[in-house]
């Protein structure tokens, strides 16, 4: 007798349970009884989120928003952000679809129909992009239906038709990678797309805004009297999403159409491929790197620098570390155009760049801390050797640090060629926030697989919040300190209490 | 300093967990020995060998590798003792030469003489080909001999493996118990703990049974045979005789 294969509905509850367990796992640490607890902190930022929103929400709420050309361009321009955000969210779902094994060799292996599974996990995406979207725009449209009615409902709409049309995209685009370049290849690409997307949209607004007002708002481009002027007529197709946002039914049935008619068919015409896309890509897994054997002759050294060289060679051809490192760079974009325009003008507008630097140095630290700390494939082996573990850790930490001082020196350098005070600020600001982010790790360390990266900030979220916030503290010193002002010594205090905190609630060795 | 003529002696050794894992253990492995350790799942093999290899700190007891205490002077004993787990401890991202670099460094070898025995190995175990390519889409079998390989670069006095033969295919399996046969022709001494009775039955000089954080049995196979009063039989029945025996004897003082 053969068995029926399993329905999409079987898949979608099978997807669900295991979504829902993780959920929980992740937010409660396996401790039920932080339930109460994190839920009392979720109301408590969603209440603040709300405020927040209110705060700019209501002023443009009292003045009237209708459907003119300001306002279009204004809610287009924020709807673009949000599809970069999307769409990056959903092009790094899509290629682990495709690349994370987890079940995916099971349910492969069976007779279970591959293009149900791979339209369930579609949908899935689609609604993780969705509710990400949700939490990020919630607030904002909660309080615009407060102020201005319940037409501004309609906006949910069309987040959920832009986050099925990202997801369709990103699906397109995965495809599409793996007939042009082949499945080696389009792993490496589709997560730099991703965060060139995610980051990309936002840093552009950001230097373009630069280059033409000086400012440093993401919104200050789509304010502007000159763009306004340049946008097509209010006829345009263009507007729909912005119109179908403000309760145009037609609009919104049109952008819902569209949004998850995209996402229909892609399912329909690519599902048939999901299962030998997937099939290449864990082949991918099994090819090996080649090194070039003329420059593989043992050195001679400490057992010290036998560990640093280990670590920055593993660091080297850390796959997940080049997103990160990329991310951060586009990041520092802005700022670096920001230095160029004023370069030999003096500090003013020099200072806005050091908080920046000084931040992405201490999420950078932290990453890389945790990959040379955490992440230790051969944990036993680094045990069992005839070396101290106050010797490991340091060659560990000095690994990390020289990392981070050949990623932000040429930055630094260039602050300080332009203002010699701010760039000295800068360096003390990497120091203090990459020794931070580093400690953190060390206090916080667990022994994990390299290639459990990804879910380092689920790991502990103590050590992900402390790192966090050290690194905003410091970027504010810092900015404080380049500035002259007083009020340093406020962050900076901050900062050294999370620090005290963090050491205070670090894991204690059994 | 302890008594260098015993490879391993370990006296009054426990360790407890939720329940206890090793019972106040005492056991002496001659060097060059070849010492297989046998027991049921849980017994505490593991846990003795990890405590062997600096892995894990006893709540009580002594631990002495050629006379050198391992609790007090862990660097020491670590410089002569190399570990082998059933999953191998390598890099994805370094090629086996790298790894053995790596090993070589970490344990203070001079370049010239570890790159050379570094070489010799990479052809022994039949790496060569695969001496300069990332160990990432390696096989079980390869994993372990580049494992292995970096457990033999620093010429260990004592090899402690764990399941070394797990998962590994005939051709790789005959290819390991053969380094160890001549890392024990050499002097070394080897402890190895194994399901595979047969492999224990053949190679072992003497063998240990732990059962509960116990040792239940020692001898040669001989010696256990008559132990168990069960002449001619194989290792397999009196195995499973002695810690049946051992756990209605645990059953019946509970």
């Amino acid at each position: 007798m053969i068995a029926a294969s399993p329905s999409l509905a079987w898949f979608a509850r099978h997807e669900l349970a295991l979504f829902w367990r993780d959920f929980v796992a992740m937010m409660t640490a396996g401790r039920p009884q932080r339930a109460v607890v994190l839920v009392a902190v979720l109301l408590i930022v969603v209440g603040v989120a709300h405020l927040i929103a209110n705060a700019f929400v209501a002023p443009w709420a009292a003045t009237g928003v209708g459907p003119d050309p300001a306002t279009l361009v204004l809610l287009s321009g924020a709807g673009a952000l949000f599809v970069s955000l999307m769409l990056s969210q959903a092009m790094e779902s899509v290629t682990r679809a495709y690349y994370a094994r987890a079940d995916l060799d099971l349910i492969l292996s069976s007779p279970a129909s591959s293009r149900r599974l791979f339209a369930i996990r579609t949908g899935a995406i689609a609604l993780t992009t969705l509710i990400l979207s949700f939490l990020l725009a919630g607030p904002a449209i909660d309080m615009l239906i407060v102020h201005d009615g319940p037409r501004w409902f309609g906006a949910f709409g069309v987040l959920a038709a832009l986050s099925a049309l990202s997801t369709a995209l990103a699906v397109v685009f995965a495809i599409g990678l793996f007939a042009l370049v082949g499945p080696k290849r389009t792993r490496l690409i589709a997560q730099i797309a991703a965060s060139v997307v995610g980051a990309g949209f936002i840093i552009g607004i950001q230097a373009v805004a630069i280059v033409s007002y000086g400012g440093h708002s993401r919104f200050a481009l789509f304010q502007s009297a000159e763009v306004v002027a340049m946008a097509p007529g209010s006829e345009s197709l263009l507007w729909l999403p912005a119109k179908a946002a403000m309760g145009d039914i037609p609009a919104l049935v049109a952008v819902m159409a569209l949004g998850f008619g995209a996402l229909a068919a892609v399912i329909f015409v690519t599902s048939s491929s999901f299962g030998r896309h997937a099939i290449a890509a864990a082949g991918v897994s099994a090819a090996r790197g080649r090194q070039n054997p003329a420059q593989s002759g043992f050195r001679p050294g400490s057992a010290k620098q036998a560990l640093r060289r280990k670590e920055w060679a593993l660091l080297r051809r850390d796959p997940w570390l080049l997103s990160q490192t990329l991310m951060q760079v586009l990041y520092l974009i802005p700022p670096a155009l920001l230095l160029w325009l004023n370069f030999g003008e003096g500090a003013g507008a020099v200072i806005v760049i050091v908080p920046v630097v000084v931040m992405a140095a201490g999420q950078l630290a932290g990453g890389l801390a945790w990959l040379a700390v955490s992440g230790e494939d051969a944990h036993d082996l680094i045990v069992s050797a005839p070396v101290t573990t106050r010797m490991i850790l340091s060659a560990k930490i000095e690994s990390v640090l020289g990392a981070m001082a050949l990623v932000t020196a040429p930055l630094i350098l260039g602050i300080a060629l332009a203002a010699p005070v701010a760039g000295a600020v800068t360096a003390a600001g990497v120091i203090l926030a990459a020794g931070s982010a580093t400690a953190i790790q060390m206090w916080f360390r667990v022994q994990a697989k390299r290639s459990m990266f990804r879910r380092r900030q689920i790991s502990s979220r103590a050590a992900t919040i402390s790192e966090a916030f050290a690194s905003i503290m410091w970027a504010g010193t810092a900015a404080l300190a380049a500035a002259g002002s007083v009020l340093v010594i406020v962050p900076a205090t901050i900062a050294a209490g999370v620090l005290v905190l963090a050491w205070a609630i670090r894991p204690r060795a059994a | 300093m302890g008594d260098p003529r015993w490879g391993l002696n370990i006296t009054g050794l426990s360790k407890c967990f939720d329940r206890p894992a090793v019972d106040g253990l005492d056991l002496q492995v001659k060097a060059g020995e070849f010492y297989a350790l046998l027991g049921p799942n849980g017994a505490g093999k593991t846990t003795i060998l990890r405590m062997v290899a600096g892995l894990l700190q006893p709540d009580a007891g002594t631990i002495e590798v050629f006379g050198i205490d391992v609790k007090r002077n862990p660097i020491a004993a670590k410089q002569i003792i190399a570990w082998v787990s059933d999953e191998p401890m390598v890099y994805d991202r370094l090629t086996p030469f790298e790894y053995l670099n790596f090993i070589a460094g970490l344990w203070g070898m001079e370049p010239k003489d570890s790159e050379s025995r570094a070489r010799a190995l990479i052809d022994w175990l039949g790496l060569a080909p695969f001496a300069h390519e990332r160990c990432g889409g390696f096989s079980k079998g390869m994993l372990q001999k580049v494992a292995l390989a970096g457990a033999l670069v620093h010429e260990p006095r004592l090899i402690i493996l764990d399941e070394p033969l797990t998962g590994l295919d005939a051709g790789s399996a005959r290819q390991v118990k053969d380094v160890l046969k001549a890392k024990v022709n050499e002097g070394v001494t080897v402890i190895m703990t194994t399901h595979i009775l047969e492999v224990a039955e053949r190679m072992a000089e003497r063998i240990g049974v732990i059962s509960h954080g116990r040792l239940i049995a020692e001898g040669t196979l001989a010696e256990l045979r008559e132990k168990a009063g069960m002449t001619g039989t194989t290792l397999e029945d009196i195995f499973l005789t002695l810690v049946a025996e051992d756990e209605s004897a645990t059953i019946a003082a509970a």
